[in-house]
């Protein structure tokens, strides 16, 4: 679903973060552009 | 050597309602459409009144235990507590009368000016506080021609000080060109240090020690204090100590965002164990950015302005005295630049590395303090419950060693956990507001040990994706050593 797709990645400081988004992704054969973790509290 | 100990410790919020304006969100918001949002804002401010019957308030104060909070109907805003006294055994809340008072005491450069109807009001509020009533107040007392502060509000880049609807004063820029100096930043600044040496003087007050008694001050304030070629230099702590008469305390401001109190906890402790410093005080002064920080939330669901406080909290980290409970060094968590960011791997690092290296279960901890962030304010803005995903996902690591069984966890969480009761002012909710209870609690023998843990978001100032933490174990004190 995700091979060759340009992914932007908004990650939560309590939920899942970027980085652990942009792993699956990747794995997934996605290209990350843009990779962000947030803090919502 | 044995392991440190925390004697004792202070909380104090600061009701600044007119102040919310000034938090990061709000000003912003009222940038975009100020006819709308500001009237918004204030029609949902709470009174100072309301502020202390706040449940979560009277927990953070020491009033209440976090657990109290399970038995009490929500929303906690709408059953404010009967007879709720802005005094609690870890310090006090602070109305924003005597706020402005300590402010302009705060003030070394002129930067506050108080209008001169208003400045003796504002002097005597502070006066009738039995922990500045013998100060010198003169600086407060003075006032400044009202003329001269609009002058300075139109023309010169002041910011004007709101009480009962209208101006009654002004906080100054002290560059034209520096953003760090400008009057918004100085405003954040001086609130910091106003909050923080209120924290240090409530300290100074529960330990019975003179202020020239405490020889190492650690600021763990956020506030980026310093000028265009320092940004964020730090001294916050000297400024602190300076205001609270500590004349033979040198220190420094420590930095690591949420987990900034852990860290100077840990240093402190390490000054102490190393023999280099006795009495070494850890202090944290309140955020003005995040003064209705959730206000949107809060707003469109028809509640009060929750974030209305500025927190404050300190800390006295001294050798051991045989009672208080020890800091142990041995079961610092640690979250290794190497370690991965899932919320797993983290709790890994700081939950069940140090309960490996101390031969202790997931349940043999009491309570587990992360960070209590106080759902009432987050969850109606979408940010969820942290302390609760916190609590679940430490008993979910337990189900997986098989310490617990799957349909234990819920117990788990209500036994080893609390509900989150701390203002969302950043660093004040990593996990220290529960050192009070506990250092309490494992005196009376209720308790045998608690684990603090905090985390920091390093990736906010774009230099690092990386996430940050760390937890230590506070433990009854064997006896003398």
């Amino acid at each position: 679903m995700l091979k060759g797709k340009k992914v932007i990645i908004f990650g939560d400081r309590d939920g899942v973060p970027a980085p652990a988004i942009e792993k699956c992704v990747t794995a997934a054969g996605a290209e990350v552009v843009f990779a962000a973790t947030e803090c919502f509290v | 050597m044995p392991d440190p100990i925390i004697k004792t410790c202070s909380y104090i919020l600061a009701h600044a309602p007119n102040f919310v304006r000034y938090g990061s969100k709000p000003m912003r918001e009222i940038a975009d459409d100020p006819d709308a949002v500001l009237p918004s804002i204030e029609s949902h401010l709470r009174t100072f009144q309301e502020a202390v019957a706040y449940a979560p308030n009277q927990v953070y104060i020491g009033n209440l235990h976090p657990d109290r909070l399970n038995d009490m109907e929500q929303p906690w805003y709408g059953h404010p507590l009967e007879g709720a006294s802005r005094c609690g055994p870890y310090g006090e809340s602070m109305p924003e009368d005597e706020l402005l008072a300590l402010m302009k005491l705060a003030d070394d450069f002129d930067l506050v000016w108080l209008d001169k109807e208003t400045a003796p009001i504002l002097s005597g509020a502070l006066r009738s506080n039995p922990l500045w009533k013998d100060s010198d107040l003169k600086k407060v007392d003075a006032g400044m021609e009202r003329g001269r502060i609009d002058e300075r509000i139109q023309h010169h880049g002041s910011l004007p000080l709101y009480r009962d609807g209208r101006v009654v004063g002004c906080v100054h820029r002290h560059h034209e060109q520096d953003d760090t100096l400008k009057a918004h930043v100085l405003m954040e600044n001086l609130l910091a240090k106003t909050s923080g040496a209120l924290a240090l003087t409530h300290l100074l007050n529960n330990a019975k020690l003179r202020p020239d008694e405490i020889d190492f001050i650690l600021n763990c304030s956020e506030e980026a204090v310093g000028d265009r070629y320092n940004r964020g230099g730090g001294g916050l702590a000297k400024a602190i100590g300076e205001m609270c008469g500590c004349a033979h305390a040198t220190g420094c401001d420590i930095k690591a965002f949420c987990v900034g109190p852990l860290y100077a906890i840990l240093h402190a402790a390490a000054l102490v164990k190393a023999g280099l410093f006795q009495r070494v005080a850890v202090v944290g002064g309140g955020s003005m950015a995040k003064l209705g920080m959730k206000f949107k939330g809060h707003v469109s669901k028809g509640m009060p302005i929750l974030e209305d406080v500025l927190g404050g909290l300190a800390f006295l980290v001294t050798g051991n005295d045989g009672e208080s409970p020890i800091i142990r060094l041995d079961s610092i968590g640690r979250h290794d630049i190497g370690s991965g960011s899932s919320q797993q791997s983290i709790m890994e690092s700081l939950v069940l590395k140090p309960l490996d290296k101390l031969g202790k279960k997931v349940t043999e901890v009491d309570k587990y303090a992360t960070e209590l962030q106080n759902p009432e304010v987050t969850v109606p803005a979408g940010s969820g419950n942290v302390p609760l995903t916190n609590y679940r996902m430490i008993g979910a690591l337990g189900v997986l060693r098989k310490e617990l069984k799957r349909e234990e966890i819920d117990r788990f969480v209500m036994d080893h956990g609390m509900p989150g009761f701390s203002p969302t002012q950043g660093h004040i909710p990593a996990a220290v507001p529960f050192l009070g209870h506990a250092i309490d609690a494992i005196r009376k023998g209720e308790m045998e040990n608690a684990m603090f843990i905090a985390r920091g978001s390093l990736f906010l100032g774009r230099m690092t994706q990386l996430s940050d933490g760390l937890s230590f174990l506070l433990e009854k004190n064997p006896g003398k050593a």
